[in-house]
Order: C-alpha cells, then structure tokens, then sequence
C-alpha cells in the first residue's frame, strides 16, 4: 500500500495538472473506486492475519482432507498388512512348532525300532545258560524271530565276554536282515573285544564262533550265558518263548535252559552304530518314483 | 488528489469497521483487490500518457474484477481454483509491474 500511495504522492503535481481540468463526476468515480479499493485492502489484510484454515478455500480445504484421509488409508491398510504378517509368523511359529514336536516323536520312534535310543517299557528277560557250548547261531536267530514275531520291539542281548584273541576292531559289514552265515564264513575280523551287550535290530547277524566258545553278533563275540531282553508284550512272548517245540524245548534239547522272566519295566540300553549313508539321499517327497 | 483521500478514507474506515469478509466472498476478495490494483495503475499510466478516460477506468476497474472473480469462480468449479488464482496474481503482478514501469519512466524519465 505504502509502495502504492509512494508513487502517486510524489508524481501528484504532474498528476493534478493533468487532471484539474476534468469533470468532477470523474474525480468522484475514481474516488469511491479508490476508497472501495482501499476498504477491500484493509479487509483483505486484516481476514488474511488470521492464519490456520479459517481463511482456506474449500477446494483447498477438500484437498487437505482428502490427502489426510488417503493418508490414513494408507497407514490403515499398513496396520493391517503388518497384523497380518504378524499373526502369519505367529501362527507360523505355532505350526512349526507342533511340526517339530511330531518330526520330534517320530524320530524317536524311529531311533527306538533302528537301535539309536535307548528304551524301556514291559517286556521278558530270556536268560539262556549253555554251560556245554551248544547253543547255536541258529537257536539264537529262532528265538529273535520268535520274539519279533510275537511282537518285540526293542531287543538286546548280553553275553559274557568271549575268550577272544583277536583284537582287531570290527567294521561293521552287516549282511542283510536276519541272515544268518554258516560257521564256515565266519569272518577273521568279527570276534569283537569285550561288548557284552549288543542291540538287536533289523541288520543284526549272528554266526557261530570258530571255536565254539560262543557266538558272534553283529561283529561281537558272546559267550554264554546268554541274556536276551526283550520290550513288547510280556505275556505273549512269554508263551511265544514256551510253546512246544518252540525255543525253550529247542534249547533244553541241546543241554541248555532257558528261562523266562517277565517284567513290568525293563531297560534296553546297547545302541546300535548306523553309518551315515555314503550314497543314498532322502528323495524329495513330492516326485513319486519317476 | 480527490483519490488519494478517498483511498485514505477507505483504508481508515476499514480499519475502523473491522469488517468480517462473507465466507462466500472469501477466495474472489484477494484476487478483486490485486485487480483492482492493476486498474488503479493502469490509470495512473493513462493519465501521465494523457489518455486518461473516467469512463474507460470504471470500466476497467469493475471488468478486472469481475473478470478475475469469474476466472477464480470457473477455477474453483474446474476443481483448479487455487492454480488458476496464483496464475491470475501472476499475470495481473506482470501488469502492475510494467504499468509501474511506465509510470516511473514518466515521473523520473528513467
């Protein structure tokens, strides 16, 4: 304003030269245009002081709004994007854990049936005392399959340590389940050191020692008396075990007794060693032989 | 000289009023008052060019403001107003610049 009237006060003279001569009725207009102009100066001035969105047109005002509530939108569809992922990991850490715990269990189980881990629960004791070294490698697989048969799940077998001379360590060669060699094949490598305890599983052999003075199992030499303990039904290995002609009357044929004891808890403690495999991989689930 | 009480008055009276603006006269009050500048200059201009006319400056006094309402009004229905005002201050600012160039050139022959 000031720079407005500063012009005009100083060019006044030349001004009022130029219009002195004119009809008043122009000098009037002009003025109540100037004095109109002045008043919507002030006006203007004075409503633009108050500042904040009193003096925001509406188009503006929509316009804030509607980045506000777009804004909102977007930190809304964010909130629930991220509670989503969150209850995901959650729910994810809930299905992995009850995944684990059954991968968990199941490779218990399996460690149970592969010889790995130790087990207890009801089961026999079958003890076979063969003071005359007559018991076969053969006798000893009957009553294993006998005992399988009637339902054994973790088996082991104890024997006194064998007079072995050879002390050469045993590299486990296992020939396939339940085979039993000749006493012709022993092999030069198998009397074990002292293991007295041998788990029995699905690649356990037995093979008679070459001097009689016991039997072979799974590379280890047992001599007798045999302890065999058995986890399963109590009650049908028993009679498993005692049927005629089965593995009691077979052992009592030969000079030796066996007697069988049944437990509410017995302990299966011998692991059995498995080699990783050199070769074979798990196969991926999804490809069905081809 | 008349105008320049007159301006004076208005000015003194809007400060002594204190007039609220109507909330529908809000966003066309600025634009009308830059306008009405540019005429207020324009006239200026005419009469140091001898041209001056009262005539042709109500004129150009009311057709500048209303035609600036008009483009704010067109801007604000457009969804464009408040581009379309700052291109009006923008223009009628070009305006008062160079009629006060013209003005300066008269008054100090520079």
């Amino acid at each position: 304003m000031t720079e407005e009237q500063q012009p005009r006060k100083s060019g006044l003279r030349l001004l009022i030269d130029a219009g002195r001569p004119r009809a008043t009725r122009a000098q009037v207009i002009g003025a109540l245009l100037c004095g109109l102009l002045g008043f919507a100066l002030v006006t203007q001035v004075h409503s633009a002081t108050g500042l904040g969105f009193t003096t925001a047109r509406q188009s503006d005002l929509v316009d804030i709004l509607d980045s506000l509530s777009s804004r909102s939108d977007q930190l809304r569809a964010q909130i629930a994007a991220e509670q989503t992922s969150l209850a995901k990991l959650t729910g994810g850490t809930d299905q992995t854990e009850a995944a684990l715990e059954e991968a968990q269990q199941r490779a218990a189980t399996l460690q149970i049936l592969a010889g790995t881990a130790a087990a207890t629960g009801p089961g026999i004791d079958l003890q076979i005392t063969d003071p005359q070294h007559q018991v076969a490698a053969d006798d000893l697989l009957e009553a294993l399959e006998e005992l399988r048969d009637a339902g054994a799940e973790a088996i082991q077998i104890t024997g006194s340590a064998g007079a072995a001379t050879g002390t050469t360590p045993t590299t486990g060669t296992t020939p396939a389940a339940g085979s039993v060699a000749s006493a012709g094949a022993t092999p030069t490598a198998a009397p074990g050191a002292s293991g007295h305890v041998v788990r029995l599983v699905a690649s356990s052999f037995f093979v008679d020692a070459p001097d009689r003075s016991g039997i072979v199992v799974d590379g280890v030499l047992l001599a007798p008396p045999y302890d065999i303990v058995a986890i399963g039904d109590p009650h049908t290995m028993s009679t498993a075990m005692g049927i005629p002609g089965g593995v009691l009357d077979t052992l009592t044929a030969k000079g030796a007794r066996g007697t069988v004891i049944t437990h509410d808890a017995v302990q299966v403690t011998a692991l059995h060693q498995v080699p990783a495999p050199q070769y074979a991989r798990p196969a991926p689930a999804a490809s069905p032989a081809g | 000289m008349i105008a320049a009480i007159a301006l004076a008055v208005g000015v003194v009276l809007g400060v002594i009023l204190h007039p609220t603006v109507p909330v529908g006269l809000q966003p066309y009050l600025p634009i009308a008052v830059v306008a009405a500048l540019d005429a207020v200059f324009g006239a200026i201009r005419a009469i140091l060019d001898g041209i001056f006319d009262d005539k042709v400056f109500v004129v150009s006094f009311i057709a500048n403001i209303l035609v600036a309402a008009l483009i704010v009004f067109l801007g604000d229905q457009l969804g464009v107003g408040s581009q379309l005002s700052t291109a009006v201050v923008v223009v009628l600012g070009i305006r008062i610049f160079s009629n006060a160039a013209a003005i300066r050139r008269h008054l100090f022959r520079a």
